[in-house]
């Protein structure tokens, strides 16, 4: 995994709460094998205003002028700035392989759906909660500044404003170090292989109907 | 000391790993695979060169991207050539690895969350996984199920374990008792219009009280289905004599001296009595009317007795906005009463309500009438080929067809739309599925989320009608 300690980035401000992943990457992108090449269908029903289709040239379709990411101002930016209960519903991981394929780094929200949150951190998406009373504020700045960029630190753990101005945020110990080293959590789970052996032979005497069954 | 919930006991009977940074190593013991989330975790594996950890706690079907017409034709039935290949895929991951999968033909193919429960593959106690955030349904049986993104389907495949941080516990209680014609279905959506779509955001909901402990497992699997729509990964109901009437016999339940030492440990599967929850919610029972949802989030529901809200009256900005843009997006009026909405298709299927119990509410309305001529479809998708079966033994289907309705094969279907059933444009649908989110169901598709009685006392109306008039 590709590892992340400090990001700089454009803002585009999201102002919408509740954006489900069927929002995020449509059903129909779902159909794909692979994990790269969702970018140009990410938020495919906001941007474009006809219906997209998987194996499609999306640079030849019409865009909706009115949606964020298509204005000129906010082109290349890699911090997603959003509102309450991002990434809520289905539990697609195409939704952050589709931001980061998009090139998005960070998405700083109030709070965020549980399953997106714990996915952004398996490919290198760094999802930050604020305040709400911080978030708006960040909505007002990008809002008002052409070209407004974040400064994002996941060592401190601190997003920077232009002005200045630090804000703290949490993230949890074990992922923030999966990160900041790009870690392959398989691998580091499987340092402990001996003790889910142990664990598992336990089991396999306290509750042997579990293995097995209908084989 | 306080006692133990039943999520407490559940994370300590699968905890592998305490770490000293907050997360754990929990131990699971099933994983269901689907078409859709498991390719990328299979090419993982195969890249890393490992293997999976144990074949037998896995279990696969496709279910996605099935057509639900022609199944004689099997794979080669799926014109879609993407779905096509995403289909083979799994069956060529599941026979290279050796995880035993139900075909597209097999007889016991079906929704993932309705085959795992169907064959005793979910029994109480277990942890078990999915790339499906509606695994949440396998809790109704005891267990501690949730969706999981898809590198941790292959995190589960590469060492059988999740890394975790341990929720919060909250308890959602349905007092007393349910009026005629309320269902599990309008008591969820009654509890997700009432806490909000994040309001189990970060807790194991554990669902009690009289009304749930009346409920069939079926009721429950319902309810816990839709915990994901309340933002909670994990939903639960205590174990009763009720599931363990439900889980016996079933093709991969314990048989003989492992059932009796299997349900000895099941019945302690409840909250203790004093067990202290972080957040608890309580409802009355008696007081849940039939619900529908009018807006693009499951927590936009009103009373089938109800109007769609004003968003004049609404004075939180961000709210008032919400309910605009839907509003706009579904093509409603504030203050349209809710049996004001016409209909262009019904659909009743799906992870959350295509259960055998399902169909028999349904079929019970619609018998001896026929569906409204202004209607362009309704259709029943069984949850599973067993399903189908049973309901056809029963004569449902010619209930059903007699109708007017179409009787499907079973798959996910206009749930999301991925194969060939969706909406048109602009069309209103009375769907038995969990998600009203924009484009769901089809580009531009309006959806309205109700009960299996509901949707067909709507397909026979042609507009919602409270289903407890035509009960009487
Ligand atoms: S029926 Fe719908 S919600 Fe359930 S698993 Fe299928 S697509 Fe997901």
């Amino acid at each position: 995994m590709r590892a992340f300690t400090q990001h700089k980035g454009l803002v585009a401000p999201m102002d919408r709460s509740n954006v489900d992943t069927d929002m995020i990457i449509p059903k129909q992108f779902l159909k794909s094998i692979k994990r790269t090449g969702f970018g140009p269908n990410l938020f495919d029903a906001l941007r474009y205003l006809d219906e997209g289709q998987p194996d499609q040239d999306s640079s030849k379709r019409p865009l909706n002028p009115d949606f964020v990411l298509n204005q000129p101002r906010y082109r290349n930016a890699s911090v997603l700035l959003a509102r309450s209960n991002f990434g809520c519903g289905s539990s697609r991981e195409h939704a952050p392989w589709a931001l980061d394929d998009y090139g998005f780094r960070v998405i700083i929200a109030p709070s965020f759906a549980d399953i997106f949150y714990n996915n952004c951190f398996k490919n290198g998406l760094l999802p930050i909660v604020l305040e709400e009373k911080i978030v708006d504020k960040l909505f007002q700045d990008a809002e008002a500044l052409e070209g407004y960029q974040l400064t994002v630190d996941l060592e401190a753990k601190t997003v920077i404003t232009p002005a200045g101005e630090s804000f703290g945020f949490e993230v949890d110990d074990f992922r923030r170090h999966c990160l900041l080293n790009g870690l392959d959590d398989i691998g580091v789970t499987l340092e402990d292989a001996e003790l889910i052996k142990t664990y598992e032979d336990q089991r396999r005497q306290t509750a042997p109907w579990l293995f097995d069954a209908g084989q | 000391m306080a006692g133990k919930t039943l999520y407490d006991k559940l994370w300590d009977d699968h905890l592998v790993k305490q770490r000293d940074d907050g997360s754990a190593l929990i131990y699971i013991d099933r994983q269901l695979l689907h078409e859709v989330t498991s390719p990328q975790a299979f090419e993982g594996l195969r890249l890393a060169k490992r293997k999976p950890w144990r074949i037998d706690a896995n279990l696969a079907t496709p279910d996605h991207n099935v057509p639900t017409t022609d199944r004689a034709k099997g794979i080669e039935g799926i014109v879609d050539p993407v779905s096509k290949i995403q289909v083979e895929t799994l069956g060529k991951n599941c026979d290279e690895f050796g995880i035993l999968e139900f075909k597209i033909m097999d007889q016991r193919q079906g929704i993932v969350h309705v085959i795992g429960p169907e064959q005793g593959a979910t029994l109480p106690g277990m942890t078990i996984v999915c790339g499906d955030s509606h695994t949440s349904t396998h809790g109704a049986f005891g267990c501690l199920a949730h969706g999981i993104g898809t590198s941790e389907v292959e995190h589960v495949l590469a060492t059988q374990c999740l890394v975790q941080q341990k929720m919060k516990n909250m308890l959602v209680k349905v007092n007393g008792e349910l009026g005629k014609g309320v269902t599990g279905k309008d008591v969820v959506l009654a509890i997700i219009g009432k806490i909000g779509t994040a309001g189990g955001t970060g807790h194991a909901i554990e669902f009690g009280g009289q009304a749930i402990q009346n409920l069939s497992m079926e009721g429950r699997m319902t309810i816990c289905n839709m915990a994901i729509e309340a933002g909670a990964r994990v939903g639960m109901v205590a174990v009763d004599g009720t599931t363990i009437e439900y889980v016996k016999g079933r093709p991969f339940a314990p048989k003989g001296d492992a059932w009796d030492a299997a349900v000895k440990y099941w019945r302690t599967l409840h909250s203790d009595v004093d067990a202290v929850f972080d957040k608890v919610v309580e409802l009355d029972g008696a007081e849940i009317m039939p619900q529908v949802s009018w807006g693009t989030s499951p927590e936009m529901v009103a009373d089938v007795t109800g109007n769609v809200p004003d968003p004049a009256k609404e004075e939180d900005p961000i709210k008032r906005e919400g309910i605009e843009r839907a509003l706009k997006y579904m093509g409603l009026r504030p203050n349209q009463a809710i049996t004001d909405i016409k209909l262009d298709r019904v659909f009743i299927g799906s992870c959350t309500n295509s259960r055998i119990e399902d169909l028999r509410e349904a079929a019970a309305v619609v018998k001896g009438r026929k569906v409204a001529g202004s209607l362009k479809q309704a259709m029943v998708v069984p949850g599973s080929g067993l399903v189908k079966a049973q309901a056809e033994a029963e004569g449902l289907d010619r209930i059903f067809i007699e109708a007017g309705l179409e009787w499907r094969d079973p798959g996910c279907s206009m749930c999301l739309a991925m194969n060939a059933d969706k909406l048109g444009e602009g069309e209103h649908c009375a769907s038995t599925s969990n998600r009203n989110f924009e484009g769901r169901q089809g580009f531009g598709g309006r959806t309205h989320l109700v009960s299996p009685s509901m949707a067909a006392a709507a397909a026979i109306s042609g507009h919602f009608v409270d289903v407890r008039e035509l009960l009487n």
